[in-house]
């Protein structure tokens, strides 16, 4: 009688990003299949300091969370900014996808995306100096994720003052 | 791919959709895209824009005539806030050509058929109004549309039918009036008097028991709670005095109204109501929430009134939007900014106005609660200098009325608020409220003051809301939430449990078995015995009280350390708690331990029941224990048993869902053996097998469903067996001491009583029977059975 109008039913906030897990075991078709299928969700830009029962009280305003992985520095074992949600329900996850992405825990705009399944090793940064990649490189001053990025506090400390 | 990782910008995206490159699908999807879009921004009319489109669909029609039929159904069903551009189009291609013009009302009847069927009312409400604003465009005659209307209202006549059908029936003329009140009144006054007099007849006999129970203030001022149908009565009725005038809709027909008088009209074809089946889920009445009127939006357009039927169709159409566009919260914020015709009201504070009826709709909101907190935070940053204000009005407004206010709204308010705050920094004028500062505490302001900052905190930390609030909210503070060791060195060591609480505590450090552990335990003497039985089994609360203070003590760090502690001492745990005394007891530890971090209570008990350690009935038998009475009135209560109910009811679900499976997966195994016909004897043999087994599997899993519901009922039964007994027990004293019965205890109690049958509804609706056989019977005070009655007036 009537069709299912695609131009109605947009539901971008729950698709699929760009962003493929590089060291993911399988090809590119499975992890794809994973990722639609996903209770899990990675969050990212968190505070170092943001504790798991803010996450736990964040998320679960869109369901039960069925457990929290705090990502950790892989040298130092303490939070370095991100961590994964895994819900009971698909749906749930959903839901955070549309109403919790983009919005501030702990005073910082969050990120969400779907992941394909907590694996043990996954919870640790994969950055040089242990915390996450983003925190090497980047440039500006962020207190809540110990400063300036690793690169540039190794070059600030190489800089001596001028003597004469 | 790269490895970049998500930047900031990108706030959930739109996908790369690949086109196919066959031609008829992408024509097909072009001729959706125009048809969807035609009403939204452009540069050019909407007038033009109209002609244009059905210029192309005319062109179109010999070849996509059967799509476009479907296009436009779909269209009419959902997006009703877009109706009169749709009946506009179809006025044009009516008049360009007939024949299309009845297929197309022959369709949308049999989509109106098909969606009664489906139990789909709110989308029939929606095709009804099409139609009728067909009229306007000359699509319709007129007369067959009263014959229609005629025919929805005589479902009032019906004998033993539930209420809320012919409510319904009423509620769609009802609600095209607006539409096409005039239309209709032209060319038959006299036929739509009659309709109006049996409406009004109706209306008036009707039973409106339900009403209390959806309000969200008890309160008649400022703004009554009025039911919805008497609010639209009274709304039509001005309409009608005011000669059917109505300036607001939108009527892009009008301007066609040349082309359009030439074209022919159809008549509708003749169509019955479907008789009412036992099966059928009619809409359940609604309660028109208001906050505001003329008098707070200072300056600029002003509010039409409460019976003004404006009124009506702008929060009809701004409902309609957020149906839509709820998944897209940008999408959502922008299209109700753009309300045609804004310009004439003051957009924001109906746009507040219809967000909130919505977050605060008794049984429930439409959508998740959250959906609300983030469309107005976003619908903040595309109004920056304006919807803050007026959001911070509503919220000043709905603190001043918290003492009316029902108290499952109260939540919801006191949710939304400080998820709202924790988005902006927590800025607020908290000296605003420094009345409530001088409140008892357990009065609703200063309680939802309390309880705000509580949420507060646990989307950020302590000391946060210590700085936030002035000194002078000292009080209101929460507690901070750290544990609270018995066994502790220095206040601890002279109790009875002490010794085997470090003996214990070494133990675990030490990574001893379980074993080792409960022979450790057994050193625990138990206050209850007198003589030193050998029974390990016997109910030994001082060893529960030893074990688990100490190991969640160990476990205290975070949430992840305290599961991983259940879960290594399961064994234990199950051990101590076989008994429902045991279970009682270890609720009342994580009660007594984590007493200032209700939130770490309530993870901690949803992790013992899914892990069997408690059962449901337990927790409900320990929250509504005398032990727990002093904290009866506090939100996470209420959490966390709203949250053990449905983790049975989705216990129950699920287990039905596998039995449903195997049933499904037998009927297939059966048709499949019995199509085959002669086959080999070996085959059939491992069939007949496999059918054994599954049948074996059927049967366990239906006895698994039954305990299951068992379980299930007893739990209602629990819950409101304790909920009488407490309000019993309330209503007596206050009558032997002719005292008055409302106090802040009493409201919290009984509109807690009200929301486990709203929030439940679906669920208990299967064991009337038992509830009124043995709990809510003529005896009971008729406090209590009022909220019974009321909920079974709601005919859910």
């Amino acid at each position: 009688m009537s069709v299912k109008l695609s131009a109605l039913t947009s539901d971008s906030y729950i698709e699929i990003s760009q962003y493929r897990d590089q060291h993911f075991k399988g090809n590119r078709y499975e992890q794809e299949k994973l990722l639609k299928q996903s209770n899990t969700l990675y969050v990212g830009n968190l505070s170092f300091y943001t504790t798991e029962e803010q996450v736990h009280e964040l998320f679960s305003k869109c369901g039960d969370v069925k457990r929290i992985i705090i990502g950790l520095d892989k040298i130092k074992k303490t939070a370095c900014g991100f961590c994964f949600v895994e819900y009971y329900t698909r749906g749930d996850a959903e839901n955070a996808m549309r109403f919790v992405n983009g919005t501030r825990l702990d005073d910082r705009i969050i990120r969400t995306d779907w992941d394909a399944g907590f694996k043990e090793g996954r919870q640790y940064g994969r950055g040089k100096s242990g915390g996450q990649v983003r925190d090497e490189y980047r440039q500006d001053y962020d207190p809540a994720r110990g400063g300036y990025g690793k690169l540039a506090q190794q070059h600030r400390s190489t800089e001596r003052p001028n003597s004469f | 791919m790269s490895r970049r990782r998500h930047s900031d910008e990108n706030d959930g995206g739109q996908a790369h959709k690949r086109r196919r490159t066959s031609e008829p699908i992408e024509i097909e999807d072009r001729l959706e895209s125009l048809i969807c879009r035609v009403g939204e921004k452009s540069t050019s009319s909407l007038e033009s824009n109209l002609e244009g489109l059905a210029g192309v669909l005319e062109a179109d029609l010999p070849n996509y005539k059967n799509k476009i039929l479907r296009i436009l159904c779909s269209v009419a069903r959902l997006l009703p806030e877009k109706l009169t551009v749709y009946t506009t189009l179809v006025g044009l291609l009516n008049a360009r050509n007939y024949n299309f013009g009845g297929e197309f009302v022959e369709a949308m009847i049999r989509q109106l058929k098909e969606t009664l069927k489906n139990n789909l009312y709110n989308e029939a409400v929606y095709l009804v109004r099409f139609l009728s604003d067909l009229v306007n465009c000359h699509v319709i005659a007129a007369p067959s549309m009263v014959v229609l209307f005629e025919n929805f209202v005589s479902v009032t006549q019906e004998e033993d039918v539930p209420q809320v059908r012919s409510d319904w029936f009423v509620y769609v003329v009802l609600s095209c009036l607006p539409w096409v009140g005039k239309e209709l009144y032209e060319k038959k006054d006299v036929e739509m008097d009659r309709l109006l007099g049996q409406i009004e007849g109706y209306l008036k006999r009707r039973v409106k028991t339900h009403v209390p129970m959806l309000q969200v203030w008890t309160a008649e001022k400022p703004h009554p709670q009025e039911e919805y149908l008497d609010c639209l009565w009274a709304q039509i009725q001005k309409l009608k005095k005011d000669r059917w005038q109505e300036r607001h809709i939108l009527r892009p027909y009008i301007a066609f109204d040349s082309v359009l008088c030439e074209a022919l009209q159809h008549n509708l074809p003749p169509f019955t109501p479907p008789g009412h089946m036992p099966d059928a889920q009619y809409p359940i009445p609604r309660v028109i929430f208001r906050m505001f009127d003329y008098t707070d939006a200072p300056e600029g357009p002003v509010m039409p009134g409460s019976h003004s039927v404006e009124r009506f169709v702008i929060e009809e159409n701004l409902h309609c939007i957020m149906k839509t566009h709820w998944r897209e919260r940008k999408t959502c914020a922008a299209q109700l900014l753009s309300y045609p015709g804004k310009n004439k009201i003051p957009l924001n504070y109906h746009i507040v106005e219809v967000i909130f009826g919505e977050l605060f709709q008794l049984p429930m909101p439409p959508q998740i609660d959250v959906m609300y907190t983030t469309l107005l935070i976003e619908l903040c940053k595309l109004q920056p200098g304006s919807l803050p204000q007026v959001l911070a009005q509503a919220t000043e407004m709905l603190y001043m009325r918290l003492d009316t206010m029902n108290t499952t709204c109260i939540d919801r308010f006191i949710n939304w608020f400080a998820h709202h705050l924790s988005n902006f920094q927590f800025r607020w004028s908290w000296d605003d409220w420094a009345d409530c500062l001088t409140m008892d505490l357990d009065k609703p302001k200063p309680k939802f003051v309390k309880e705000v900052l509580e949420k507060s905190m646990r989307l950020s930390y302590h000391q946060r809301i210590v700085d936030i609030v002035p000194p002078t909210f000292s009080a209101l503070i929460p507690a901070d939430p750290i544990f609270s060791f018995k066994y502790d060195d220095e206040s601890g060591s002279s109790l009875p449990g002490y010794p085997v609480s470090v003996l214990v505590s070494n133990a675990i450090k030490n990574r001893a078995s379980n074993e080792e552990i409960l022979t450790i335990l057994k050193e625990v003497p138990n206050p209850n015995q007198e003589e030193d039985d050998d029974e390990g089994e016997t109910f030994n609360p001082l060893k529960i009280d030893v074990f688990l203070q100490t190991l969640l003590h160990l476990a205290a760090k975070s949430f992840s350390h305290s599961f991983s502690a259940l879960g290594k001492f399961h064994e234990i745990l199950k051990a101590l708690t076989e008994s429902d005394d045991g279970k009682l007891h270890i609720l009342k530890v994580v009660y007594e331990v984590w007493r200032n971090h209700p939130q770490m209570i309530a993870v901690l008990v949803d992790k013992m029941i899914r892990t069997q350690i408690v059962d449901c009935a337990a927790v409900a038998n320990w929250l509504f224990s005398q032990d727990m009475a002093h904290e009866f009135t506090r939100l996470f209560i209420w959490e966390i048993l709203h949250s053990t109910i449905r983790k049975m009811n989705k216990h129950v679900q699920k287990i039905q869902k596998e039995l449903e499976e195997a049933k499904e997966k037998l009927e297939k195994q059966q048709h499949k053996r019995r199509d085959s016909g002669d086959d080999e004897d070996m085959e059939k043999n491992s069939e007949e097998d496999d059918e054994g087994q599954l049948e074996e599997q059927i049967e366990r899993l239906q006895e698994k469903v039954e305990s299951a519901q068992s379980e299930q009922k007893n739990l209602f039964l629990v819950i409101f067996q304790r909920f009488i007994m407490l309000l019993t027990e309330h209503l007596v004293r206050c009558e032997t001491g002719s005292v008055d019965i409302s106090t802040p205890w009493y409201k919290n109690c009984i509109e807690r009583l009200q929301q486990v049958f709203l929030m439940h509804h679906g669920t208990i609706q299967q064991y009337m029977g038992t509830l009124e056989n043995l709990l809510f019977t003529a005896e009971l005070d008729h406090h209590i059975l009022a909220v019974y009655q009321q909920f079974c007036a709601l005919q859910l």
